[in-house]
């Protein structure tokens, strides 16, 4: 395309030499990747079930670990990376993230904030059941 | 087990006069249409040139065909809620049930945004957009042949509720409670969340293909400040489609699994909550507004500079506020539930960004004045649309800025009000653009022009009947009647109801008037024929003929500034002042993508499956969906890809395409 010779899309035939294409795809990558992520899985189970960590902080440590479970997805499998053929990519990243963060932020706050005005519950569900 | 699910004749409302008149009507049509192609023997042409096309701009049309006659279906909906205000009013009961009168409000909803306002979007786009950016197809023809096809599923399940069982009762937003199996037991919501689905998954694989196509593939030199605004708009609207339909299709199938298996998510019992289906739906339905609007707002751009034979005013400005807008879409969508219990914090929060966003919007309409102001406007159909738009959308965002007041929602919020303004934006904004632009385009897709007397009445009908429909519609709103109501107390209303009644009866006329304005054209076409750019067009879609052929262009075109095709013609104008010879063409073969079959397969199944979920036919479904992943498997076992179009042909039609231009 125009603005850069790197520019292409994922599966096309790559501008870059081989060498330097190495480090984000083959067989390596993907077996780190794996590995990592089997790491992350297994982790995840532990924490669920584990006795060592302070019952509040196990939802804080599932967060963790699926937000680094996503890093590794987007990283060795997606080959997302800061070189210059992955401008698009990373663009396109960054607006998903934008988007999640404001979806489930302002989802979050808008549900924790909705009942300001609500009649208690109970009443409500009276109201519903006299259909 | 019953081999058809809860499918047997009782689905068939044969005491309904209305309905079954109704249906047996589209019945006959569709079987005297589909009778007539066949003895004419236009099937084979229309298996190979129109239902396998992959061609974006066979795609294109076909999706404009199946917006205009929803746009038929969802108007019928609105002529009969409006007759029936008209005349229910104190003890009368009006001729329609409460029952059937609510399937009504439901369907005209749920047709006019999905099967209407988005096909026609899409279509425009499919046609356009690749002929503007310079290129040969979109970055992947077969996927938008399959979107095509799911998006027509979405609507034949639609139009099959209408004699099969019944349509959702609920309103086009399909709030739980209401939708949950509690209060609705009937298939007519299971018929609205299959077909939002089903389409909506199409919609989602069109938007991945506009991006794809927009970023990856376009004319040597077209960088991004260089691509005409359309496309710009067009990046912006499925951007926010990819962003935001996969939110729809969550929320759709968490009520779907309430419905199906028992959950709880949005139920009142088991700890379900209802408002984050509100919350959720809205996440989308915002951002869906903008994905209307914001194609629209490009053809207008397109149109304005092109009959105001100017460059358009402010195009860095234009490209900033769209783009602000695809971003700011995203936080203001509580300001649909305002009164859904939120404090005053939030409430406020999203009532300010709701305002802000309408300044970008602000930007764009004076860049449009001033692209108008000082040039040479001709005033022709697509002209007058674009006007009568920006009189009509600023009126419509004067009352939503009114209404992002919190307060003021409290007052207004569910009232007519509401309906007026939604409907002030969404005609006088999305309506009218998608008018322009199929005037606009008209010529370059067939090779003649709309007839222009016809367009002009149509344009005035529209025009007229809209402010007499919905202008009523805001006072009623003030004096606090609410939406979607079978019959009324307060005599009083009456007046306001006849008048928007009437002003029904006007747009109808506007209808008719296009439907005869196509009619005359395609009569008289051979007087109306044009050449490749009709209109003084500044954009490449111009630069090649019309109707464009499937490889759109035998020589990719340089692009070297915006406005490509009006730069190209001022060198060349200069070039044939010096006298200087042409340069000889030479051509190459082109590959284009071959037809498929896929898409038509793909919503075959789509259909069955959804038609066998809808009725509880798990055996059918089951089939269904495998046949769906066996035709996709098929599909991606091909072996050949591309047919190569030989040098020889390509010259043989630019010669005969260039002789007609001379002449």
């Amino acid at each position: 395309m125009t603005d850069t010779q790197y520019d292409r899309a994922p599966g096309d035939a790559s501008a870059l030499p081989d060498v330097e294409q190495g480090t984000s795809s083959g067989v390596l990558v993907y077996t780190i990747g794996l590995a990592l992520a089997v790491v992350l899985t297994a982790m995840s189970f532990w924490v669920a079930n584990t006795s060592l960590l302070w019952a509040g902080g196990v939802s804080l440590g599932l967060t963790v670990l699926a937000i680094a479970q996503m890093g590794v997805h987007l990283v060795f499998f997606l080959h997302v990376t800061t070189g210059p053929d992955n401008t698009n990519n990373v663009m396109a990243l960054a607006f998903g993230v934008l988007i999640v963060v404001l979806v489930v932020v302002g989802s979050l706050l808008i549900m924790a904030d909705l009942n300001d005005n609500m009649m208690p519950a109970a009443e409500l569900m009276n109201l519903q059941m006299q259909h | 087990m019953n081999l058809l699910g809860k499918l047997d004749w009782s689905a068939i409302p044969f005491d309904q006069p209305i309905i079954m008149g109704a249906s047996g009507g589209v019945v006959l049509a569709i079987v005297s249409i589909l009778s007539w192609v066949t003895l004419k023997g236009y099937v084979p042409y229309l298996w190979r040139e129109w239902i396998t096309s992959v061609d974006h701009k066979r795609i294109g049309i076909m999706y404009i065909i199946l917006a205009l006659i929803m746009l038929l279906r969802g108007f019928a909906d609105a002529i009969m809620m409006r007759a029936q205000q008209a005349v229910a009013a104190g003890g009368a009961q009006g001729y329609l049930p409460p029952d059937h009168f609510d399937q009504i409000f439901s369907a005209h909803g749920t047709i006019m945004i999905f099967f209407m306002a988005m096909p026609f979007v899409i279509g425009m786009m499919n046609f356009v957009v690749p002929l503007q950016l310079g290129v040969r197809d979109m970055a992947f023809p077969t996927l938008n042949s399959v979107a095509l096809g799911l998006t027509a599923s979405g609507i034949l399940l639609t139009n099959i509720s209408l004699a099969v069982g019944e349509f959702a009762k609920t309103g086009w937003v399909a709030y739980p409670p209401l939708s949950e199996l509690q209060f609705s037991p009937g298939v007519g919501v299971d018929y609205y969340l299959w077909a939002l689905q089903i389409s909506g998954v199409g919609t989602l694989m069109t938007g991945i293909n506009f991006v794809t196509t927009i970023l990856k593939t376009r004319a040597p030199g077209m960088s991004y400040m260089r691509m005409p605004v359309f496309c710009w708009t067009s990046l912006a609207a499925n951007l926010l489609i990819v962003a935001a339909f996969p939110v729809l299709t969550a929320t759709l199938a968490m009520l779907l699994l309430d419905r199906y298996l028992g959950f709880h998510f949005f139920t009142i019992d088991g700890q379900g909550n209802a408002m984050m289906y509100v919350n959720l739906f809205w996440v989308w339905g915002h951002p869906e507004v903008y994905i209307l609007v914001l194609p629209a707002f490009g053809i207008f751009s397109e149109v304005v500079s092109a009959f105001s034979g100017k460059p358009l005013f402010g195009y860095r400005s234009m490209v900033a506020a769209t783009m602000s807008i695809c971003v700011l879409s995203f936080i203001v969508w509580l300001h649909h539930f305002f009164t859904m219990g939120a404090s005053a914090n939030v409430n406020g929060f999203f009532g300010v960004m709701t305002m802000i966003i309408a300044v970008p919007t602000g930007v764009k309409v004076f860049n449009w004045l001033f692209t108008m102001y000082g040039g040479r406007v001709r005033f022709t159909v697509p002209i007058l649309w674009s006007i009568g738009f920006m009189v009509t959308f600023v009126i419509g965002g004067m009352t939503g800025v009114l209404m992002a007041v919190p307060p003021a929602d409290f007052q207004l919020h569910n009232s007519l009000f509401l309906i007026a303004h939604f409907h002030n934006v969404i005609i006088g904004g999305t309506v009218f653009g998608l008018m322009a632009g199929y005037n606009y385009w008209f010529p370059k897709a067939f090779g003649f022009k709309l007839d222009e007397r016809w367009g002009r009445t149509s344009f005035w009908c529209w025009l007229i009947g809209f402010y007499l429909a919905f202008m009523p519609l805001y006072a009623l709103g003030l004096m606090g009647m609410t939406r979607r109501m079978q019959h009324y107390d307060v005599v009083s209303w009456q007046p306001w109801l006849v008048v928007a009644a009437v002003g029904v009866v006007v747009i109808f006329a506007g209808i008719v008037s296009q439907v005869i304005q196509l009619v005359v054209s395609i009569r008289d076409r051979e007087q109306v024929k044009v050449t490749a750019d009709p209109w003084n067009g500044r954009t490449l879609e111009w630069a090649t003929a019309s109707p464009p052929p499937a490889w759109n262009f035998a020589m990719l075109p340089q692009v070297t500034d915006i406005d490509a095709f009006a730069f190209w013609k001022r060198k060349q104008r200069e070039r044939t002042q010096q006298a200087q010879p042409t340069k000889e063409r030479k051509f190459e073969p082109i590959e284009i993508p071959k037809n498929s079959a896929t898409g038509f397969i793909t919503a075959f199944f789509a259909v069955v499956t959804g038609f066998a979920l809808i009725w509880h036919i798990w055996w059918m479904a089951g089939a269904g969906a495998i046949g769906v992943f066996l035709t996709m498997l098929a599909f991606a076992f091909r072996n050949e890809e591309e047919i190569k179009i030989p040098a020889d042909q390509i010259a043989r039609f630019e010669l005969a395409n260039q002789a007609e231009i001379a002449g």
